[in-house]
């Protein structure tokens, strides 16, 4: 069934593409599923005050990787940064649009939201069934004066492969020395057989809210709309934060950007970040074979940068800083025709 | 009355001696063009099984070359390290399949048995509909009944118990072993057991109706019980019928896709083979995975996945054919 969408999504996008050389102003863009509410919402908004249509296919970050390579749409979209020597093999270029933070979820009696307290470390063998019970040392050293049961801890984790999962993975990798030597990080991994694994982030969601005494980690904004208990992490400055805007945002700012938008911004220095997370971003060529699409596509971008804050705060996501919007318009300089003439417009 | 006459005394008869008027050939063209199509219509769905084939192995062609046939008795799959083995989602698929018919079969001859020779008149109208609507239930709806509804009643009520009974008893504690969500191979067995019952027991009950009502009471003249009729008289006439609902059911157990997803767990593993143990099919993981494999090596074992299914699915279905060969020719030898 999945097959079939997939297919008839690649086809109406492979339609799509070409009547939209005839027309020049509707866009169109396929990949990662994470940001595909806001960029229906921006698209829905930018019809209404312009009257271009930009057209969004939520298919997967892979999808749309592969699919921006071959051209068979104006963008792509990833969860994941592709590597500036794999941006520069594919002749692309890319660009951060929101941010947003993964969050750990756990269901285990009598915990409030945000009461319990884990550092990376502790979260990673908890993963790789290290920890196999609530009351561990290792986690009641973290939290005293909370009760915690004497049962067996179910890890559940995605089932498809996902940008979430990515940095996750990203994430306990980069604090777990174990945890990157045994499994690593990708969009799928081989997780340890300690667990379960549900489809998409309500699937996640909703083993870890039906059987108790498990944790899970989903997007920010669906812990936040289904009120899940969440858990405070230590970040790299070494403090207890809880996940919100500020911390997200507290994340990206920590960031250098200046040097490469490769940023995972995963265990960022900042003393109030959150250390899982992550940008999601915008896949372009740097050579446009159809530059009056490329032009309305970065239109399209402008408008949403300039825009577009509000809308994303509503449905829990965190706008890039001023700094790094003005950075991104800078990168658009290389966005080219085939003459070597710039496509964004001034 | 008398005007339509003449024009009917116009029309072809049969002449005296019986042979067939001579054939009107108006469009002379048009049996050629009908023939035509038909063949177009058969060979096309030959080419298109070609074509599925040739695509698969086509797109499993870098795994293949990459693991060989070592791909069905390896287990590790780590898109990571982009190592792939298929064992765990083969066992998978095979294992929870083979659940569904175990608990399908008998459930389903039960139904057709009692919509034939048992049921009140007035009930088997009703019954046989409803039966007949369960099988027209999208899958996705099973899937989220089980997990929203029946992994949690299965973790609660059937795997709680059985763990705190026989948790520490060497082989059972381990069959009975895993986290406690209910999701995992027995409830991925059952949710599609539900889901082919109606399929079986539909054409059961059809091919029991067949049955020659003289034989049935020939039968029951000689005093033979309703299970004596049914085992001895019904289910000898229709055994090719009834393997072959068992075996359409078994198609649909091992193809499915989205309910098996929702419930399975979706975990590769095989070192725990409890039965509550989260594991994946070969279809779960196809769903899961294959939007956001990149090209290379992640994508062909997928393919190399896929080709492995329409391989058991070929297999089950030849050793089907040669089973209904071998029935029938028992028949043969028998009258």
């Amino acid at each position: 069934m999945i097959f079939n969408l997939r297919l008839v999504s690649a086809a109406a996008a492979l339609c799509l593409s070409a009547f939209a050389a005839h027309a020049a102003d509707s866009v169109t863009g396929a990949g990662a599923s994470f940001p595909a509410p806001i960029y229906s919402k921006w698209a829905e908004a930018y019809n209404k005050a312009t009257g271009n249509q930009i057209n969004y296919q939520s298919v997967g970050s892979g999808a749309g990787i592969k699919q921006i390579k071959e051209k068979t749409v104006d963008f792509g979209a990833s969860d994941m940064p592709l590597k500036d020597e794999d941006l520069t093999a594919a002749g692309l270029v890319q660009f951060p649009t929101v941010i947003g933070g993964v969050v750990p979820v756990i269901h285990v009696e009598g915990v409030k939201p945000g009461q319990l307290k884990l550092t990376g470390s502790v979260l990673a063998d908890i993963y790789l069934g290290k920890i196999t019970k609530w009351n561990d040392a290792a986690i009641t050293s973290l939290n005293p004066g909370v009760k915690l049961p004497d049962a067996v801890i179910t890890p559940v984790h995605r089932a498809d492969g996902s940008g979430t999962s990515f940095i996750f993975t990203n994430y306990l990798s980069k604090v777990n020395a174990d945890w990157k030597a045994k499994i690593g990080e990708g969009t799928a991994v081989n997780w340890p057989s300690n667990g379960i694994a549900g489809k998409g982030n309500e699937g996640v969601a909703q083993s870890v809210t039906r059987a108790p005494n498990t944790i899970g980690y989903v997007e920010y904004a669906y812990a936040k709309q289904s009120k899940m208990d969440y858990v405070s992490l230590k970040n790299a400055a070494g403090n207890f934060v809880q996940p919100d805007d500020l911390t997200f945002q507290a994340a990206a700012a920590g960031a250098d950007w200046n040097k490469s938008f490769y940023q995972v911004l995963t265990e960022q220095a900042g003393k109030d970040a959150w250390p899982i997370s992550g940008a999601t971003f915008i896949l372009m060529h740097t050579t446009q074979d159809k530059p009056a699409q490329a032009t309305a596509a970065l239109k399209f971008f402008d408008w949403a940068y300039a825009n577009g804050d509000k809308a994303a705060n509503e449905l829990d996501y965190v706008a890039l800083p001023d700094g790094l919007k003005a950075l991104i318009h800078t990168k658009w300089a290389g966005i080219k025709d085939a003459s070597g003439k710039t496509v964004a417009a001034k | 009355m008398a005007a339509t006459l003449p024009a009917e005394q116009t029309l072809p008869r049969a002449k005296d001696d019986g042979s067939p008027p001579k054939r009107r050939l108006n469009a002379p063209w048009g049996d050629t063009l009908f023939s035509f199509l038909a063949h177009a219509a058969a060979w096309l769905t030959l080419a298109i099984l070609a074509g599925i084939i040739g695509s698969l192995i086509y797109g499993a062609s870098p795994a293949i070359k990459e693991f060989g046939l070592g791909f069905l008795w390896h287990s590790e799959w780590d898109p990571v390290q982009d190592h792939y083995g298929g064992l765990a989602m083969i066992y998978g698929t095979v294992a929870t399949s083979f659940i569904a018919l175990l608990i399908a079969v008998p459930v389903s001859f039960g139904i057709a048995l009692f919509l034939t020779e048992m049921s009140p008149a007035w009930l088997k109208r009703p019954l046989g509909v409803a039966i007949e609507l369960l099988a027209a239930v999208p899958s996705i709806v099973y899937g989220m009944w089980g997990l929203m509804v029946f992994g949690p009643i299965l973790a609660t009520w059937v795997q709680a118990p059985l763990q705190s009974a026989f948790g520490n008893v060497p082989v059972l504690g381990t069959l009975f072993s895993g986290p406690p969500v209910g999701m995992g191979i027995l409830c991925a067995g059952i949710i599609l057991a539900i889901m082919i019952i109606p399929f079986i027991a539909a054409v059961m009950r059809d091919v029991f109706e067949v049955t020659p009502p003289m034989l049935k009471e020939s039968a029951y003249g000689l005093g033979a019980t309703t299970w004596e009729v049914v085992y001895k008289v019904v289910l000898p006439f229709t055994k090719t019928g009834v393997v072959g609902g068992i075996m359409l059911g078994l198609g649909r157990a091992l193809g499915e896709t989205m309910a098996v997803t929702f419930v399975i767990g979706n975990q590769s593993q095989l070192s725990q083979l409890s039965l509550f143990q989260a594991a994946n099919s070969i279809t779960s993981v196809l769903a899961n995975e294959f939007a956001e494999a990149g090209d290379g090596l992640h994508r062909a074992a997928l393919m190399y996945l896929a080709l492995v299914l329409f391989v058991i699915t070929f297999i089950v279905l030849s050793f089907a054919k040669v089973l209904l060969m071998r029935l029938k020719r028992g028949e043969g030898a028998r009258t």
